[in-house]
């Protein structure tokens, strides 16, 4: 049937620089998780502000991460922002894309969240004498972390495997984008993109493993 | 900004490429939401031993991106000489990515109907399959669509991914105008514009279905 021989032992000398590329995956997912979270709670608390602006800016920003592709908003960050004048290597390009991203869809959790939230718990807080933003800060925040946090998670797998998409704008220091140029340079495209699919699979289990024992470890009473 | 070199007919080619992903976007959906039906039911009535190596399956195909599962699927029918072409590569591909997901609301949306009320439905005599199409299905249909609804449209924002086997899909078509006219802000946008235009409708007809269901529930 297979007119074709398989070689593996290449894909098998490879896997140190696939190591190596996994490592710069996984940074741009973190960097994309830990700045999507941030913008997200502003999106979030933005969305509930009597001011009109930064509700419609923040609204804008939700719907268009959620009803466009992530590949699209990846795009918009290394061609489309070139008519601004802003020119974004491949690296920043692909996590702003995947901070976008990350953000619209965190946003939502968080929003969700906060809802569940009763709205006690800030006045309690702010007739302990706490100004507004403490009580957010220290009250509510943290409820809303523990509500969406296995949400959150997932969203850490999907920036994982939205990070493969920078080899689409010529990322080539990531798995996916290491992978590519060892394809190119061998045309060996099953063995090298199997071992970056088993690669990748191992990652998304050990943050899942990873997200489970830090959830032991932060929200035991 | 809006002086642009794009016509009407460069429109014409963006519609064209929308229209490559809705087709890969409703082939998919359909079979990988036949594929969910069978394999989520499954799911729900045997113990996780059995089903154990179905979900390791399925787990496979959300574990690793789509873009490598795409390129793999299509060095693999090169390989084995199967002569598919590039759409028929990414209907396959796209359909089980979406029935791994489409198990998991199945699943939840039969899991979802009371033990009790299943069991009262055999007691007046039905039949597993009369039970399954006269109160589980219709029951569970009500819990899994908003889910259903979001899985699809994320499908169709996926397909954007074909286009790196060569398939001219809309992402790809204005990349293809991007090149000629030299006006990427403006080709992206309009692209960015008709995915919004296509998702965000039946967006907001899912959050709808999931409030008033919520309210009689």
């Amino acid at each position: 049937m297979f007119n074709y021989t398989f070689h593996w032992h290449q894909a098998f000398r490879a896997l140190p620089d696939m190591l190596q590329g996994a490592l710069v995956t996984l940074q741009v997912a973190v960097l994309s998780m830990v700045l999507g979270v941030a913008f997200a709670v502003l999106i979030a608390v933005a969305r509930m502000s009597a001011n009109r602006v930064a509700r419609g800016m923040a609204t804008v920003w939700v719907e268009v991460a959620r009803n466009t592709p992530a590949l699209f908003q990846i795009y918009m960050a290394h061609f489309g922002l070139g008519a601004f004048g802003i020119h974004l290597s491949p690296f920043t390009a692909l996590l702003a894309g995947i901070t976008f991203n990350n953000a619209g869809y965190l946003s939502e959790t968080f929003r969700g969240a906060l809802n569940a939230i009763p709205p006690t718990q800030t006045r309690a807080a702010r007739s302990l004498g706490m100004g507004p933003v403490r009580a957010f800060w220290s009250v509510v925040m943290p409820q809303m972390f523990r509500i969406s946090y296995p949400p959150m998670t997932n969203q850490m797998v999907w920036a994982i495997l939205m990070t493969s998409l920078g080899i689409t704008v010529g990322l080539a220091s990531d798995l996916a984008g290491v992978t590519q140029g060892l394809n190119v340079k061998t045309f060996r495209t099953f063995e090298f993109f199997a071992m970056a699919a088993v690669l990748y699979y191992l990652i998304a289990k050990l943050v899942m493993l990873g997200a489970r024992l830090i959830a032991w470890r932060l929200f035991r009473y | 900004m809006f002086n642009t070199a794009l016509t009407l007919s460069d429109l014409g080619f963006l519609l064209k490429g929308a229209g490559m992903t809705v087709a890969i976007t409703v082939v998919a959906v359909l079979f990988g939401t036949l594929l969910g039906l069978v394999f989520g039911t499954i799911k729900a009535h045997v113990g996780w031993l059995v089903a154990a190596p179905l979900t390791f399956v399925l787990d496979v195909l959300r574990s690793v991106p789509l873009l490598i599962q795409l390129i793999l699927a299509n060095a693999f029918q090169a390989i084995a000489g199967m002569g598919w072409s590039p759409f028929i590569v990414a209907c396959v591909v796209l359909s089980l990515y979406t029935s791994a997901y489409c198990t998991e609301v199945v699943r939840g949306g039969i899991e979802a109907v009371p033990a009790v009320t299943r069991r009262a439905a055999r007691s007046l005599g039905m039949t597993w399959r009369q039970d399954m199409a006269n109160v589980t299905l219709p029951m569970a249909l009500r819990v899994a669509l908003p889910g259903w609804i979001g899985l699809a449209l994320g499908v169709m924002k996926d397909s954007a991914l074909v286009l790196w086997l060569g398939i001219i899909e809309l992402l790809r078509s204005s990349q293809i105008l991007v090149t000629r006219l030299q006006e990427p802000l403006f080709i992206l946008m309009v692209a960015g514009v008709i995915y919004f235009l296509l998702s965000y409708p039946i967006a907001r007809l899912g959050d709808r279905l999931e409030k008033r269901w919520r309210e009689n529930d």
